[in-house]
């Protein structure tokens, strides 16, 4: 059985093979005249300044955290979509149970202020 | 999917129902009358309890096996949804006075006792996964309820690392069983035992890693560092409630895997759980001694009672396996109302900020509200297992069950451990009683309550200790 994953294997190591070769030959031949500016973090062709790890508002993470909530929904939405007509009257009261807590969810965020940015 | 399969867990559906209710209740709720969540709760609870006590003990399983209705989790159902009960008691005048009544208090409790019922009733092995998160979720946010606190913060953190830490030994656990013999429902897993095709090898490390990981739930030595910490640092209306029911929850477990998925284990695993019985027996006694503050004392009680608890689990294998079980039941319902009682006392004499939690504090107290110092007399004398108390009984069943299945060692243990622990317990009442203090006790209705009605259940259930056996007894769990 596991045979069948042996072309899997193989070009995962020609994959890390190839990428060995460039970087290798990168960086045997090719020339370095390494300046301050060139050793800098690349910042879309600005002068960087400030480190890279900034601190983010915490409302990004309520967000994120809201719209991980929506986007399992949506998972299990089109799963169950695929198969409605099998799973007939039962899967359609198990969704039903399924989106009527994630709408109580909703509700508790809404009120509580979580989808207002102020 | 039919109606079956919601009647057999009809308590988990009941209290997991009011959670959400409450929730929706709670944003509702205008500020200051947040004592309505609390109430709600409480009716939720009450019908849960109702749920579980009036159901008819049967054996069957429901939603294709995934869950299980028998004897034992309507037992478990039963004394989760009391103790919740208690716990929104312990809760009301706490968060009142603190100024933080808050819904969400309510809600997280509530859903925390739905996944302690789900583990009662879990026949596969994800749903024991399932009902260990929901349980473990909201009690890791709920120790950090003091946002402000730090020493909350820090308990909420620990609680939660190490929690996460060892979810992750269970599903490795899970894992490995499922490699074993290619089942992750209760029945598949026995089944591939008994035909021979299971692979006994990577059961065994399956089981090992599982019981590692809810022996961190019981906090047993060497798995009890977050414990002192956590109950410290968690509101104390919480820690009550978690230390005796999150126990009982991680108990369930244990006694379900090692009783009906493991027996033919029994002989690799017997070693590894005497082991921490004794462990948690001996070093949950002894750091208990040097204790100074009452939050951490009765942690580390907690712990030492983990250790009792363990001996039984040890038996679960043996020929008495029945009254192991039975006497196990038995002990968890008489720690948890000690145990609830002894909370509500400290609940009471906590002051804002968290004062009024070293035992200095409790100087005098019990000559000024001598019902709460009798109260805590009584629940002292059961912790040590005194005769007259429940925790007499208790300890005598399961030291009994130990002696039937030749644990002689163990149970010697348990005794010297149980003498070492009157020390400990006792000082709080000579504080209480021989010492002179300025300490001042909270007069809430409930708190008294809880506090006077544990003691008097304390004292008279252990008149008639036999027919809690026998209750006990009946709790049987389904063996397929």
């Amino acid at each position: 059985m596991l045979q069948e994953y042996l072309p899997l294997l193989i070009i995962f190591l020609i994959a890390l093979l190839v990428g060995i070769i460039a970087m290798l030959l990168g960086y045997l031949f090719g020339p370095k005249r390494p300046t301050r500016r060139k050793s800098a973090p690349y910042e879309s062709g600005m002068v960087p300044y400030g480190p890279g790890r900034r601190r983010m508002s915490v409302r990004f993470y309520l967000i994120a955290v809201l719209f991980i909530l929506f986007d399992i929904e949506v998972i299990f939405v089109i799963s169950w979509a695929t198969v409605v007509r099998q799973v007939g009257v039962p899967g359609l009261i198990a969704m039903a149970i399924f989106l009527g807590l994630l709408e109580v969810a909703h509700l508790y965020a809404w009120k509580k202020g979580a989808l207002e940015w102020e | 999917m039919s109606i079956n399969d919601f009647l057999a867990i009809l308590p988990v559906l009941v209290v997991l129902v009011t959670g959400v209710l409450v929730m929706v209740a709670d944003v509702f709720l205008p500020e200051g009358r947040k004592g309505i969540a609390a109430l709600l709760s409480g009716l939720g609870l009450a019908a849960g309890l109702g749920a579980a006590l009036a159901a008819v003990p049967s054996t069957g399983t429901a939603f294709a096996g995934m869950v299980v209705a028998d004897g034992f989790s309507l037992f478990l159902d039963a004394l989760f949804a009391a103790v919740g009960l208690v716990g929104i008691g312990l809760a009301y005048d706490y968060f009142k006075r603190m100024r933080l009544q808050r819904g969400e208090y309510y809600t997280l409790l509530l859903f925390s006792i739905g996944g302690m019922m789900l583990m009662g009733h879990a026949n596969d092995l994800v749903m024991f996964f399932l009902a260990l998160e929901l349980l473990s979720i909201p009690l890791y946010i709920l120790s950090g309820f003091f946002r402000a606190r730090l020493a909350s913060q820090e308990a909420a953190l620990k609680y939660f690392l190490l929690g996460a830490f060892s979810s992750g030994f269970v599903l490795y656990g899970i894992a490995m069983v499922f490699g074993g013999t290619a089942s992750i429902n209760l029945e598949g897993i026995v089944a591939a035992v008994r035909d021979g095709s299971a692979n006994l090898t990577f059961l065994l490390v399956g089981a090992a890693l599982l019981v590692v990981g809810f022996a961190f739930k019981v906090s047993a030595v060497p798995f009890h560092a977050w414990t002192p910490d956590v109950y410290e640092g968690a509101p104390s209306p919480l820690t009550g409630f978690m230390s005796s029911a999150t126990k009982a929850a991680g108990f369930a477990a244990l006694i379900r895997l090692l009783l009906v998925v493991f027996p033919a284990l029994g002989e690799n695993l017997a070693p590894v759980v005497s082991g921490l019985a004794a462990l948690t027996m001996i070093a949950g006694n002894l750091i208990a001694l040097v204790q100074t503050n009452i939050k951490r004392l009765l942690a580390y009680s907690s712990i030492a009672h983990a250790g009792y608890l363990l001996i039984g689990l040890v038996a679960v294998n043996s020929s008495a396996a029945g009254d192991a079980v039975a006497a196990m039941l038995f002990y968890l319902v008489g720690y948890a109302i000690a145990n609830l009682g002894a909370w509500s006392v400290v609940v009471a004499a906590e002051q804002a900020e968290g004062r009024g939690l070293e035992l200095e504090d409790y100087s005098g107290l019990g000559r000024k509200y001598p019902w709460l110092g009798v109260a805590m007399l009584v629940f002292m004398l059961s912790f040590i297992g005194v005769p007259l108390t429940l925790g007499f009984w208790g300890k005598l069943y399961l030291f009994r069950v130990a002696l039937e299945s030749g644990l002689f060692g163990l149970a010697v243990i348990g005794i010297a451990a149980s003498l070492v622990s009157a020390y400990y317990y006792l000082r709080v009442v000579v504080y209480m009683f021989f010492r002179d203090g300025e300490g001042v006790a909270r007069r809430d209705v409930w708190l008294n309550l809880i506090a006077i009605g544990s003691a008097a259940a304390v004292v008279l259930m252990a008149l008639v200790p036999g027919d809690l056996l026998q209750v006990a007894a009946q709790a049987v769990l389904r063996v397929p």
